[in-house]
């Protein structure tokens, strides 16, 4: 709760620093005290301290799980804020509204931490949505930029509506809209319960990027400006596969036996379609948008699994997956020219900088002593331990040597090949040390994921 | 975490470690150069000192086991015993040599290299010493990852290529082991990965046969074993010759290892049921590789795919799981390494002094270069396993299991030693006898250091062939455990 309301408020605040102040700067400031203050504030409230008390009348409720995950999302904001807010100055007219936006989200997302009613989900996700739609299409004089944003709340609007639909249809058939309440029911999976429920699936898909609702993902990710791909592909998408496992669990967990050979299928498909599609990738944005997809077909197989592996592991995937790919987006939005040619030599000119890259590159790709690789171990643990799923770990597994392939070449470009490129970058020296705090955290991850994984 | 730093197992982990990250920071070559040949030196002194505490008493000193992740049920566990301590020995010895012979300024950036190479041999001797399914594996894929680098930076032309299909090749393999440690683990009664819990899970009939080809996969595409060698005679070409060094005389016993560690004793059912077969299938890898081997006009190919044909006939001893057989394969195993660094060491003088690997186009190098001779001759004989060599030792066990096992498969593997024989000999006669041709006309005989490598590997190649008794001693007892699980199920 605390979350909540100081995110949204600090939104408000960040709208008013853009009358205070022109010095983009200050904003920039203003911004990451305001990511700390949320983040220490929801670590209170996991230590037992609540700021606010407000009767929601149990549509929202926080445990450890969520708040969690909060601090995961709110931590990895913060290297985001710390690695992009160049970048994200630079974006706009106005940085301070585009800030704004991004508290709003925030508080979209410790809505989804905590929701305990199907209303608050929508809520939750509305929030979320809305002003990424605006984030897309922040660069008013791209085209691409343009078309990712209308695309994406064409699809975005079409996604909530089918939403609404497995919500009505949940309502009408449990005539609550409380997550238990849906559960309970009177035990059997009746048909009305059974189409919302595959609504809800379709509609969580979308907005995760699961195939086969993944055909925006890709558009929407290369038109947006690299700033705010990186915001959505992974802040964004953690929130939204924590929503998933979230309803999934409470709503329809005595039902898995039911949806998880669907899931199944969901996983699977994602799994090969992300990773089999961007091993022909030749730009690295849109290489990294078809692995964001990717690796949610290895989220999907906690969802599908939903036991304690399943759980420890997605918050570490979250860690995981965010924090290496924003550090990658955050080198990557300094070129101009996004293809793998341009890292050709990278290592040569920025050695620290490219290591850093190179221990981000490794955790995606799922080398031990990284913290992907526990990530991507949980995953297959928990598949493995719900039984009768074993085939479904071979593909994973396949479709992770195969994610190598494409990750690799940007290896093979900064390390092996000669410089190609006359591109002259900068990289502050700030900017070189956060990089690299954000590698050791991945190393520090991949040696001991029990300091996060043992907090649940 | 340090608790119990020093044990020998964790001084032969920590050593190699440690030498390799300071040699990252160190900006002259030669220091790092230095660096690493005596922390390499270090470790064999480490590894030497402790085979004089090898009895029962003094056990405590060769077993560490610290807490790492308690609620994953993984401790940092590590073991020195029989079969490890040849093994350790082997990665102990091959390391301080490669780095003799690598001169000075031969590759830029050498502190990347030498750093990169002790965090391999940390890898290769966590492999050997793990006794915990977790870290082995963490440790299988931490000698993979400096591996990869160290061969696309400073390899041949087709570098890039070559290393990227062995390093795709290797990872899929682990994964598929992965999935393995992960499955036996969920089979554990408390939910360890221990050795000794992995041990005492009962498995039924089909779970053995799934779980070994989980892990069979992952060891047959380490060592290599046909049809899975195709990433191996490209990858030893080129290589780096101090990588291929240790990559064909260390890094592929780690397969041979999992056979002998993990694999035998876990699924013995299943190696019961598919042994038979698997061994066929080695042998007629064996032939091929011998076949390919004398029509190679390239030494390093040559010398590849000789490689392939010795290993698989460890892997076959191994599989027979008799007592005698298994004794020949692990020595085999330190003979091998040492043989082959003999000949890459060799094909390595030749190819930096005329720039030519092809063997049609040399000849007469015996006459420039009369000690360099010598020490190919003994190498040669060693390939070829004649008597009072160390390889004589091991493959003449391995071939008694094999006919205790079944007579015609060891008539047919025979076929290897004679075609060994054919195309070690053709090379020779082509390469060192003959006509002095135009690039070898300024050959200049081995300098001191080089004699002197060659002479501990000559010196170890007569020892083990004549007096190979301690070695059996060091081993016995942990291969005979190995081969009592496998007789009493």
């Amino acid at each position: 709760m605390n979350a909540i309301i100081l995110s949204a408020l600090w939104g408000v605040l960040m709208m008013y620093t853009g009358f205070a102040t022109k010095n983009t700067r200050t904003v920039s400031v203003v911004a990451l005290l305001g990511v700390m203050a949320v983040l220490v504030v929801n670590w209170m409230e996991y230590l037992g301290v609540s700021f606010f008390n407000i009767d929601t009348k149990g549509m929202l409720a926080y445990n450890g799980f969520g708040l969690i995950f909060n601090t995961v999302v709110l931590f990895s904001t913060l290297v985001y804020f710390l690695l992009s807010g160049r970048e994200i100055e630079k974006a706009g007219k106005s940085p301070s509204d585009l800030y704004a936006l991004i508290f709003f989200i925030l508080s979209g997302i410790s809505i989804i931490a905590g929701f305990k009613s199907l209303l608050m989900l929508f809520i939750g996700i509305e929030i979320i949505s809305i002003p990424l739609y605006v984030l897309a299409g922040s660069d008013k004089s791209n085209l691409k930029s343009n078309e990712a944003a209308l695309k994406y709340f064409l699809m975005g609007s079409f996604s909530t509506g089918i939403m609404l639909m497995g919500i009505a249809f949940l309502y009408g058939d449990a005539g609550t809209f409380y997550l238990e309440g849906v559960n309970a029911g009177l035990g059997a999976l009746t048909p009305m319960k059974a189409i919302g429920m595959v609504l809800l699936l379709a509609s969580m898909s979308f907005k995760v990027s699961a195939a086969p609702f993944h055909f925006w993902t890709p558009d929407v990710y290369d038109g947006t400006p690299t700033v705010f791909t990186s915001f959505m592909a992974t802040i964004v998408k953690s929130a939204g596969f924590f929503a998933f496992l979230k309803l999934f669990e409470a709503a329809f967990g005595k039902f898995q036996a039911d949806w998880q050979v669907l899931m199944a299928v969901v996983a699977a498909l994602t799994l090969v379609i992300g990773n089999i599609t961007a091993v022909f990738q030749q730009s690295v944005k849109r290489m990294l948008s078809y692995s964001s997809i990717a690796q949610a077909g290895f989220m999907m197989l906690g969802i599908f699994a939903m036991n304690i592996f399943a759980k420890q592991g997605m918050i570490l995937y979250f860690a995981a997956y965010s924090i290496a790919t924003i550090g990658i987006f955050a080198v990557l939005s300094k070129f101009k020219d996004h293809s793998i040619d341009a890292f050709n030599g990278f290592a040569k000119k920025h050695p620290l900088v490219a290591f850093s890259m190179l221990i981000c590159i490794l955790s995606l790709a799922g080398i031990p002593l990284t913290a992907g690789f526990f990530a991507k171990y949980y995953m297959l643990l928990a598949v493995i331990k719900d039984g009768n799923f074993l085939w479904l770990a071979i593909v994973a597994i396949l479709c992770a040597a195969v994610s190598v392939y494409y990750y690799f070449r940007v290896v093979q470009a900064m390390y092996f090949k000669e410089p190609s490129h006359e591109e002259e970058l900068e990289f502050s020296p700030s900017f070189r040390f956060i990089l690299l705090g954000a590698a050791i955290i991945i190393l520090v991850l991949g040696i001991h994921p029990d300091y996060l994984t043992g907090l649940l | 975490m340090f608790a119990a730093f020093d044990n020998f197992p964790a001084l032969l982990i920590w050593l190699p470690l440690a030498g390799g990250l300071i040699s990252f920071f160190i900006k002259s070559e030669k220091t790092a150069r230095a660096i690493a040949i005596v922390f390499s030196l270090l470790t064999m002194g480490v590894m030497m000192t402790s085979l004089f505490f090898s009895s029962t008493e003094s056990f405590v000193y060769n077993q560490v086991s610290y807490v790492w992740l308690p609620n994953l049920g993984s401790s940092f566990g590590l073991i020195l015993d029989g079969l490890t301590r040849v093994l350790c020995l082997l990665t102990a010895l091959v390391f301080p040599m490669v780095f003799l012979l690598v001169p000075g300024n031969r590759y830029p950036n050498a502190n990347r290299f030498y750093g990169l190479m002790l965090l391999t041999q940390c890898g290769l001797m966590g492999v050997f010493m793990a006794t915990d399914a977790l870290v082995f594996y963490l440790f299988w894929e931490l000698a993979l990852i400096p591996v990869y680098f160290l061969a696309s930076i400073w390899g041949g032309e087709k570098r890039i290529k070559a290393t990227f299909k062995f390093f795709i090749y290797t990872f899929v393999g682990s994964l598929f082991l992965l999935i393995g440690i992960l499955y036996m683990y969920l089979k554990t009664s408390n939910g360890s990965f221990s050795l000794v819990a992995f041990y005492n899970v009962k498995l039924s009939d089909v779970e053995q046969y799934w779980m070994f080809l989980l892990f069979f996969i992952a060891f047959a595409i380490k060592m290599p074993l046909f049809p899975l060698h195709t990433w191996q005679p490209e990858a030893y070409e080129q290589a780096p010759t101090p990588v291929t060094m240790v990559l064909s005389a260390v890094m592929v016993k780690m397969g041979l290892f999992g056979l002998l560690r993990w694999l035998l004793p876990l699924f013995p059912l299943a190696v019961k049921q598919f042994n038979t077969a698997i061994i066929v299938v080695i042998v007629v890898g064996m032939v091929y590789a011998s076949l390919v081997a004398i029509y190679q006009d390239n030494i390093k190919k040559l010398i590849a795919y000789s490689s392939i044909a010795h290993i698989g006939l460890m892997a076959a001893g191994v599989f027979t799981v008799k007592s005698v057989a298994l004794n020949g394969a692990v020595l085999q195993m330190f003979s091998h390494g040492i043989n082959i660094m003999a000949l890459w060491i060799v094909a390595d003088l030749i190819e930096k002094q005329t720039g030519v690997t092809k063997i049609s186009a040399l000849g007469g190098i015996a006459k420039k270069a009369p000690k360099l001779t010598i020490f190919l001759v003994i190498a040669a004989f060693a390939n070829i396993a004649l008597p009072l060599t160390n390889a004589f030792v091991g493959e003449f066990m391995i071939f008694n299991g094999l006919y205790l096992f079944k007579p015609w498969i060891a008539a047919f593997a025979g076929l290897s030693i004679i075609l060994s024989a054919v195309y070690t000999l053709n090379m020779i006669k082509q390469v060192f006898y003959g006509e002095v041709v135009a690039t070898v006309e300024g050959y200049v005989d081995i300098n001191k250091t080089q004699a002197m490598v060659l002479t501990v590997i000559t010196g170890l190649i007569l020892f083990v062939g004549i007096y190979p008794d301690p070695f059996f001693k060091m081993m016995y007892e942990t291969v005979g455990l190995i081969v009592n699980r496998y007789v009493t199920i």
